[in-house]
């Protein structure tokens, strides 16, 4: 009867009396189900990977005493014979949001448990990442084409290449892992793996927070490598 | 609430959407217009930090979270903070010995897309 009380007491509590409670009672801290907080805790250490490489080439960037070639030219694209900057980043970046909205309206079909829809939605927040990548590969091949190398480049100091590779190469393969994870998920949404399961669809809202945090990792890339 | 996970109108989700198409089409107005110096980082900053908070306030579903979750998470990063910190004096002596050493830099940038 007294812990049926004490329970729903922790429950209520907010603020910090709240943080006290959940982090002193008898019980799990986060009341959250394993997955969600397994892949919250996956993301915090891969902030910290981005974290290092976009330090890193802060530090490169700093250091260097050849001048940075400048990102709005270098990436500057030339459609119906009129040069406009940045272009291809801007339209990689509305497509990145515009499957961070697509997923976010599948994890609310998920615990629908519409699953047609759900199923949908995850095939074209794939489909979106798949362009993404696509576009990134374009992007790497003018350069390359260009003569940029990870140890040199004809616009500026080397350490633009070595950075560039890097970065977005370590962010397109989280895309990519990012397609499959969501193909494999969305696959199994349809045949039914989750009924089996009780209708359980957390994963949904799982695979969705991998993807919203590749969109985060792009935000901070292009503010600081592309627009920088 | 854990059993039930989380959900919300969708309503919200369709705004927030709507807002970060609206910042980052702000964002690439930084550069399209060629803001420069303190205007420039100042405003890259702020739509970066705005986007960033949408995302995980809302898409992430981070708002409804309990607080304890919310410091246990957005925490630690802060550290990062530090990192910045450090390595951008760092950087900045390394610049200046490397000037002093070997001098200013002769490199002679092409302009891209000529050639």
């Amino acid at each position: 009867m007294s812990e049926a009380v004490l329970d729903s007491g922790a429950q209520e509590a907010q603020g910090g009396q709240g943080v006290v409670d959940d982090w002193s009672r008898d019980k799990q801290v986060f009341g959250l189900p394993w997955g969600k907080a397994m892949m919250w805790i996956f993301l915090l250490s891969d902030t910290f990977i981005f974290s290092c490489f976009l330090v890193g080439y802060m530090m490169v960037r700093i250091s260097t005493t050849d001048p940075w070639p400048v990102p709005s030219e270098v990436f500057a694209l030339t459609i119906f014979g009129e040069s406009i900057p940045l272009v291809l980043i801007a339209i990689m970046t509305f497509i990145l949001i515009t499957s961070s909205g697509t997923m976010a309206l599948a994890v609310n079909m998920g615990y629908r448990k519409d699953r047609k829809k759900t199923f949908w939605l995850m095939v074209s927040t794939a489909a979106l990442g798949a362009s993404f990548v696509g576009m990134q590969a374009f992007e790497w091949t003018k350069l390359i084409s260009e003569g940029v190398r990870p140890w040199a480049n004809p616009f500026g100091a080397a350490q633009f290449g070595s950075s560039f590779f890097m970065i977005t190469g370590f962010h397109g393969l989280h895309v990519s892992a990012g397609v499959i994870y969501l193909l494999v998920i969305a696959f199994r949404v349809k045949n039914g793996f989750y009924e089996k399961r009780g209708g359980n669809y957390e994963i949904v809202e799982i695979t969705g927070l991998y993807w919203h945090f590749v969109d985060l990792v792009w935000v901070f890339i292009f503010a600081f490598f592309y627009l920088w | 609430m854990a059993e039930e996970g989380q959900q919300h109108p969708l309503k919200i989700y369709y705004m927030i959407w709507t807002l970060l198409f609206v910042v980052s089409f702000f964002s690439y107005m930084v550069d399209y217009l060629q803001f420069q110096g303190y205007l420039r980082w100042t405003l890259i900053l702020v739509f970066m930090f705005v986007k960033a908070g949408f995302i995980i306030a809302i898409f992430m579903h981070m708002k409804w979270e309990r607080l304890a979750f919310k410091l246990a998470i957005l925490g630690p990063p802060v550290a990062i903070l530090v990192l910045i910190g450090l390595m951008s004096l760092e950087g900045n002596y390394v610049e200046g010995s490397r000037i002093e050493s070997y001098g200013e830099s002769t490199f002679e940038p092409e302009t891209p897309g000529h050639h």
